[in-house]
């Protein structure tokens, strides 16, 4: 038998974490509580943070939105600042799990989770989203391509919390989109994904744009090359197809059960012609 | 570890392990097995409890998470032995076939209907996506939901 210890605010947290380091947390429990189950990890005690209301909620500020950690994904999905502002991480949370499993996980366990088919990372890592991570009262703010290392990996420290996701506002980008390729539409994890900004001129030109693919490698997968392509051109189906290529030729896919890597290639590349749909 | 929550109305204090799983506290400790396990991995819906107003997974809460919570299992939907308005539509419409899906399908559309009194079937089929059910291909489901979503506004105008 293992305690779990639900601690109602920051400072009943730090002081539990303390006086057991080598607790594991969880806030919604849609990824750890299975792995606890499958004997994947065995913690001695485990910290719930699902009480805690100083880690949830959105908040404005004049050039950025912040989002608690501990925010679930159904409360993002209705969000209407979200909807306003970053239409492509709702278009990605639409697509996650279920209307259940949206209302238990929360985004800091997503980003935490660190797996490549992480749904709200793709976005996120577009959207050039900061997370803020607390010890005590020491904050630090890293981008979250960086603070994610690899499959399940992150820059997390000991006792460390991620508090916060930050997102600045990005007025430019008219055009949003998201498409996961799945073996079902609930509940399947991706077996592709992609998610894409950009600003499309009245005349069909194509001028900033931000891409990434997710579970395609170890961690999400952007390319310098396939934005620089695209940049300036006008979006037509043969701009689209010169880019796949580009893509398909980067990527080295994970190559597990759920799809071939010569599958999951051509996928990657097949998603961006989905970009011509915007003309 | 003592812990006191209300269940289907009545205040319950229980001694349990924080790490049991709801689901095991309500069908093995309490003999309330209605909740069903189907996958344990938050796939099926099979076990869902509403938490508040909120459907919730009890495959995916432990013992501690319950303290001081409103909890409602299928077995609290009832009044006085007559069926609650949705499990009449339910075996109205022919939705149960075998009924292992069928107590989580009610804690779902239940809470998605106090929130959407007036849906059309897109909604209805988006609000049970995480309820899985191997028997009635769902249409009679959709129907029973439907059903239930238009008597309920009837009584409510009456
Ligand atoms: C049936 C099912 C379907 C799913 N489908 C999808 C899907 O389609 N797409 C997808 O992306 N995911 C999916 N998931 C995975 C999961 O639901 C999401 O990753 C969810 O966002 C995790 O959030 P959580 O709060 O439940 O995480 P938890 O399980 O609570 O935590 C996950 C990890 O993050 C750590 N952590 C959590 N919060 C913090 C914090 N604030 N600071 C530091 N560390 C923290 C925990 O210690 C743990 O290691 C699915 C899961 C299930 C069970
Ligand atoms: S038993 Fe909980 S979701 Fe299947
Ligand atoms: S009636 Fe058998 S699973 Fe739904």
């Amino acid at each position: 038998m293992r305690s779990v210890y639900l601690p109602g605010n920051w400072t009943e947290l730090w002081e539990y974490l303390a006086r057991n380091p080598r607790a594991l947390l969880y806030a919604g429990g849609t990824d750890l509580l299975l792995k606890v189950r499958t004997g994947k990890v065995d913690p001695v005690a485990l910290i719930c943070l699902e009480r805690i209301e100083e880690m949830k909620g959105v908040t404005e500020s004049a050039d950025a939105i912040r989002l608690g950690a501990c925010t679930t994904l159904a409360v993002l999905l209705d969000h209407p600042l979200l909807q306003k502002h970053f239409p492509v991480l709702i278009k990605a949370l639409r697509e996650l799990g279920s209307p259940l499993i949206r209302r238990m996980g929360t985004i800091g366990g997503n980003i935490c989770n660190a797996s490549p088919a992480g749904d709200t990372l793709p976005p996120l890592y577009i959207l050039g989203a900061e997370v803020e991570l607390k010890t005590g009262s020491t904050l630090r703010t890293l981008p979250v391509s960086g603070f994610i290392r690899g499959p399940g990996l992150t820059q997390l420290q000991p006792g460390e919390i991620m508090s916060a996701v930050v997102l600045k506002k990005q007025p430019d980008y008219n055009i949003s989109h998201f498409e996961k390729v799945g073996l079902r539409k609930a509940l399947a994890c991706s077996v592709v994904s992609m998610a894409a900004v950009l600003t499309l001129s009245p005349d069909g030109i194509i001028g900033k744009t931000r891409l990434a693919w997710g579970s395609i490698g170890p961690t999400i997968v952007t390319s310098p090359d396939v934005e620089d392509l695209l940049t300036g051109k006008k979006l037509t189906p043969e701009v689209l197809q010169a880019a796949a290529g580009i893509i398909r030729q980067e990527l080295s896919p994970l190559d597990d059960l759920r799809a071939e890597a010569d599958y999951r290639r051509d996928v990657a590349g097949n998603l961006l012609l989905r970009l011509a749909d915007y003309r | 570890m003592k812990i006191t929550f209300v269940l289907n109305g009545i205040k319950k204090e229980i001694d349990a392990a924080p790490d049991r799983r709801v689901v095991d506290i309500l069908r093995e400790d309490l003999g309330l097995t209605g909740t069903k396990e189907g996958c344990g991995a938050g796939e099926c819906g099979a076990c869902t409890i509403l938490v508040g107003d909120e459907p919730r997974l009890s495959c995916l809460m432990l013992a501690a998470q319950l303290e001081g919570l409103n909890i409602t299992t299928v077995e609290g939907l009832s009044k006085d032995g007559e069926l609650h308005t949705l499990q009449q539509a339910f075996a109205g419409s022919g939705a149960v076939q075998c009924g292992f899906c069928t107590p989580g399908m009610l804690m779902t559309a239940l809470a998605f209907l106090k929130k959407n009194p007036h849906p059309d079937r897109a909604a209805i089929r988006e609000a049970l996506s995480g309820n899985l059910c191997r028997c009635t291909g769902y249409q009679k489901i959709i129907d029973a939901v439907e059903t239930a979503a238009r008597t309920l506004s009837g009584k409510e105008n009456s």
